[in-house]
């Protein structure tokens, strides 16, 4: 069985890799067989690592836990189970985003919409400003304590001359790369000599995306490569 | 010349590309590897760890892009179970808990390590918000039961642990921008150590989380791995993508300079 994996894998793999030469229907083939199985199996993890557990069964826990209760032989651990019940709140929500395939109740959809909105903008903003901006700006700023002799910092804490060098260069390139961005002053004398060295800290950024997204894209090839020669072609012995 | 050089057929670079990929992976070549500065904090951070400490990994790649996470957390994990340090792992992508579970049993398996006691895997569960908050404040609410569907309040290594404030370091597999919502989530609003290690294309993105200290250490791609395991002299899957990966960079600098070279040549004529 591992075999037969193996070999499938192969010939998926050699399918996705043919579009280099030129698109074909053996690309197109694993191209679609791909998007199907990732949507597909997503699908059946999502149903029973997520509604399952923590829908389906609390709420069916909770339902015959009220059958019993009104049956009257009831216990502390049923009685708990009935807060399960609650789970219909947030379970309602969940499904009225069906109803957007009914062109006449689809104006219910702006109720889950508007708690999603609601809890994402109220526990992002905070958190993202912190994250962000005030620990981003404290380190840029807070290398200038630690430079020695100027301020008043034991000489094992001091900043080194490059050290130095390389926090005075990021506050050059924050402040430059901001006024690039910063359009309500026209970008004429000193204003755009600071935005053209932002833009060349800007490139740099952005050369160094793109190198390492180079390096990124080849690891995914070594890969594939490596299980080529490694584990398909190493199968043949076992074939042949 | 110069023409026939600008207009080369895209698949000729394919056929380089593909041979300088090939040969290194059949004839190997062990290239030196520096240790940078992230990895090494990584290292020594767990290093420090006492045995029983525990820290939590996050699987948060695809099976499209597990060619670097996947030796990433094969020496991490290694490193870990060396030092007695237990292991949670979950993940907030619904395509991984099959691999990640095989994985963790199979490095596990390796390694002596007892599923249970050294390590468990809880899985995954959708909403990637939620998850990160709740288990912030009770990791029971969110996973109740562990990926086999066991309770984890009959799994030992979970019986002292009931949120991040029992978790020394949450280590994020990523191939994404998901461990910016750990930082931005667990760390800023939890206070939970996070350290990443991340595909090649995310690495720009991480650097300025971990000059603020916002990050612990980094792991790099290929790179990190390649570097974590000759810490550990442990040569693996990253020593051996990185050396293939090496050639690769050769020649696409190679190309680089020299597309640029006939490009301004070129320039120069027509002006």
């Amino acid at each position: 069985m591992e075999l037969f994996g193996i070999w499938v894998a192969a010939f998926l793999t050699l399918c996705i890799y043919s579009f280099l030469y030129r698109d074909n229907p053996f690309y197109r083939f694993a191209e679609h067989l791909f998007v199907g199985i990732s949507v597909g199996y997503g699908i059946v993890i999502a149903i029973h690592q997520g509604v399952i557990p923590l829908a389906w069964e609390p709420l069916s826990e909770a339902v015959s836990a009220l059958w019993t209760e009104i049956t009257g032989e009831t216990t502390p651990e049923i009685r708990s189970a009935l807060w399960g019940l609650f789970k219909i709140i947030p379970i309602a929500f969940g499904l009225l985003f069906f109803a957007r395939l009914s062109p006449r109740h689809n104006w219910l959809v702006r109720y889950p919409i508007a708690i999603l909105i609601g809890f994402g903008a109220g526990i992002a903003i905070p958190n993202m400003l912190q994250a962000n901006i005030f620990e981003q700006t404290r380190a840029t700023i807070e290398p200038f304590g630690a430079i020695g002799p100027f301020v008043d910092v034991p000489p094992e804490a001091r900043l080194s001359a490059l050290d130095i060098f390389g926090a005075i260069l990021m506050v050059i390139g924050v402040i430059c790369t901001l006024t690039y961005f910063f359009f309500s002053v026209e970008h004429r004398g000193p204003i755009n000599w600071l935005s053209k060295v932002g833009i060349a800290f800007l490139m740099i950024g952005f050369g160094a995306a793109f190198g390492n997204t180079v390096m990124g894209r080849l690891a995914l090839m070594i890969h594939r490569v490596g299980f080529l020669i490694n584990e398909w072609i190493g199968s043949f012995g076992a074939l042949f | 010349m110069l023409e026939k050089f600008m207009n080369m057929d895209r698949r000729i670079i394919f056929i380089l590309v593909a041979l300088v990929v090939i040969i290194p992976t059949l004839i190997p070549v062990r290239l030196p590897i520096t240790v940078s500065e992230p990895t090494q904090k990584l290292y020594d951070f767990i290093e420090e760890l006492p045995s029983g400490s525990t820290i939590m990994m996050a699987f948060d790649y695809g099976p499209s892009s597990l060619a670097e996470p996947e030796p990433m957390a094969k020496a991490v994990m290694q490193h870990c179970f060396s030092k007695g340090v237990r292991v949670i792992g979950m993940t907030l992508y619904p395509n991984t808990p099959t691999l990640a579970d095989k994985l963790m049993r199979k490095i596990a398996d390796e390694n002596n390590a007892v599923y249970g006691q050294d390590y468990v895997f809880l899985g995954y569960r959708p909403g990637t918000l939620p998850v990160i908050l709740g288990m912030g404040t009770n990791i029971a609410n969110v996973f109740e039961t562990d990926y086999a569907k066991t309770p984890i309040t009959e799994i030992p290594i979970m019986e002292n642990i009931t949120n991040y404030d029992q978790i020394d370091l949450l280590l994020d597999l990523s191939a994404g921008s998901l461990t910016e919502a750990w930082i931005i989530y667990a760390n800023t609003r939890y206070g939970l150590k996070i350290a990443a290690g991340v595909t090649a294309v995310i690495i720009a993105q991480m650097y300025p989380y971990l000059q603020s200290g916002q990050l612990v250490g980094m792991l790099p791609g290929y790179l990190g791995a390649a570097q974590y395991e000759k810490l550990l002299n442990a040569p693996g899957d990253g020593t051996v993508g990185l050396n293939t990966a090496s050639f690769a960079h050769l020649l696409i600098i190679v190309l680089v300079i020299l597309g640029n070279v006939a490009f301004f040549i070129r320039q120069e004529r027509e002006a």
